[in-house]
């Protein structure tokens, strides 16, 4: 299982993010240090990678939120919701969560 | 010139989503709101600065989105205006900083970042509305602690905390 979270400077809630990322993935009997944290630097970058924003995370190349169809790729702040409708900087624990255990149902 | 705590406020004129132009008022506390739609800091925070403009009625609110509008389209003035609308209008006027100056002046660095003035339009307190964006109940207390304290005419204990939130876009 690949874990990526992809993270721009601009926008501060990367460390957070990267802290329960990890969190999570030991709490499902999985290594916390094989996440890939990995920074995006440039507009061009962001088109590359199809960044929709910080922090995004991808498992197996799928986003555990994905964004809607047609979000623009480019170095900004991502809002999340969280599951009782709350904004938020970082995804929902549990969307993170549930991810994952699609990814290892899938392995 | 970026404004210290304890330092006058720069005025500025700027336009709300109406088109209708605002200045800092004369002799009544102000606080000044940098913020913007895309942001998911600004967006957590926006309902509890919306709850203390209806809850401090002697107090002047003001909200401005400086960011430049061609790399953040989700932040143009039709976006604001946009959103305004959706929303039924808010207690407070949301102004356009293009030019970016009034953000420069204050030395905005993210939204939001707050602003409390006194009624002679001193800093009297510069940082984040509260502890948690994620935590409705925090309710803006530094915010609120900082009017409590500069409407009974005595310095705030917290006069500067740190600002948490996206970047300012700057061009």
């Amino acid at each position: 299982m690949r874990v990526e979270l992809l993270w721009w400077e601009g926008c501060p809630s990367y460390p957070e993010a990267i802290a329960e990322v990890r969190a999570l993935l030991g709490e499902e009997g999985l290594d916390p240090d094989a996440l890939e944290p990995r920074e995006v630097e440039t507009d061009e970058q962001a088109a590359r990678e199809r960044f929709p924003g910080s922090p995004t995370i991808r498992i197996d190349g799928e986003d555990v939120v994905p964004p809607t169809d047609g979000a623009p790729h480019s170095l900004t702040c991502r809002v999340y919701r969280l599951r009782d409708g709350r904004y938020s900087a970082t995804p929902d624990p549990e969307d993170v969560r549930a991810a994952i255990r699609r990814a290892k149902e899938n392995a | 010139m970026t404004p210290a705590v304890g330092q006058k406020a720069t005025d500025f004129t700027l336009p709300d989503t109406d088109g209708r132009e605002h200045s800092l008022p004369e002799g009544q506390p102000a606080v000044v709101v940098f913020t913007c739609n895309h942001c998911p800091y600004a967006l957590a925070w926006h309902d509890r600065i919306l709850e203390a403009a209806r809850d401090y009625g002697d107090v002047r609110f003001f909200l401005i989105n400086p960011n430049d509008a061609e790399r953040y389209p989700g932040d143009s003035f039709e976006a604001m205006r946009e959103r305004v609308e959706r929303d039924g209008g808010w207690p407070l006027p949301y102004l356009h900083d293009e030019s970016q100056e009034v953000a420069r002046d204050y030395g905005a660095r993210t939204t939001p970042h707050v602003f409390v003035l006194d009624a002679e339009g001193t800093v009297r307190y510069a940082g984040a509305p509260d502890a948690d964006h994620r935590d409705p109940a925090q309710n803006a207390a530094w915010l609120r602690e900082a009017l409590d304290t500069v409407l009974a005419g005595e310095e705030p204990a917290r006069p500067e905390t740190e600002p948490v939130g996206c970047s300012v876009k700057w061009r």
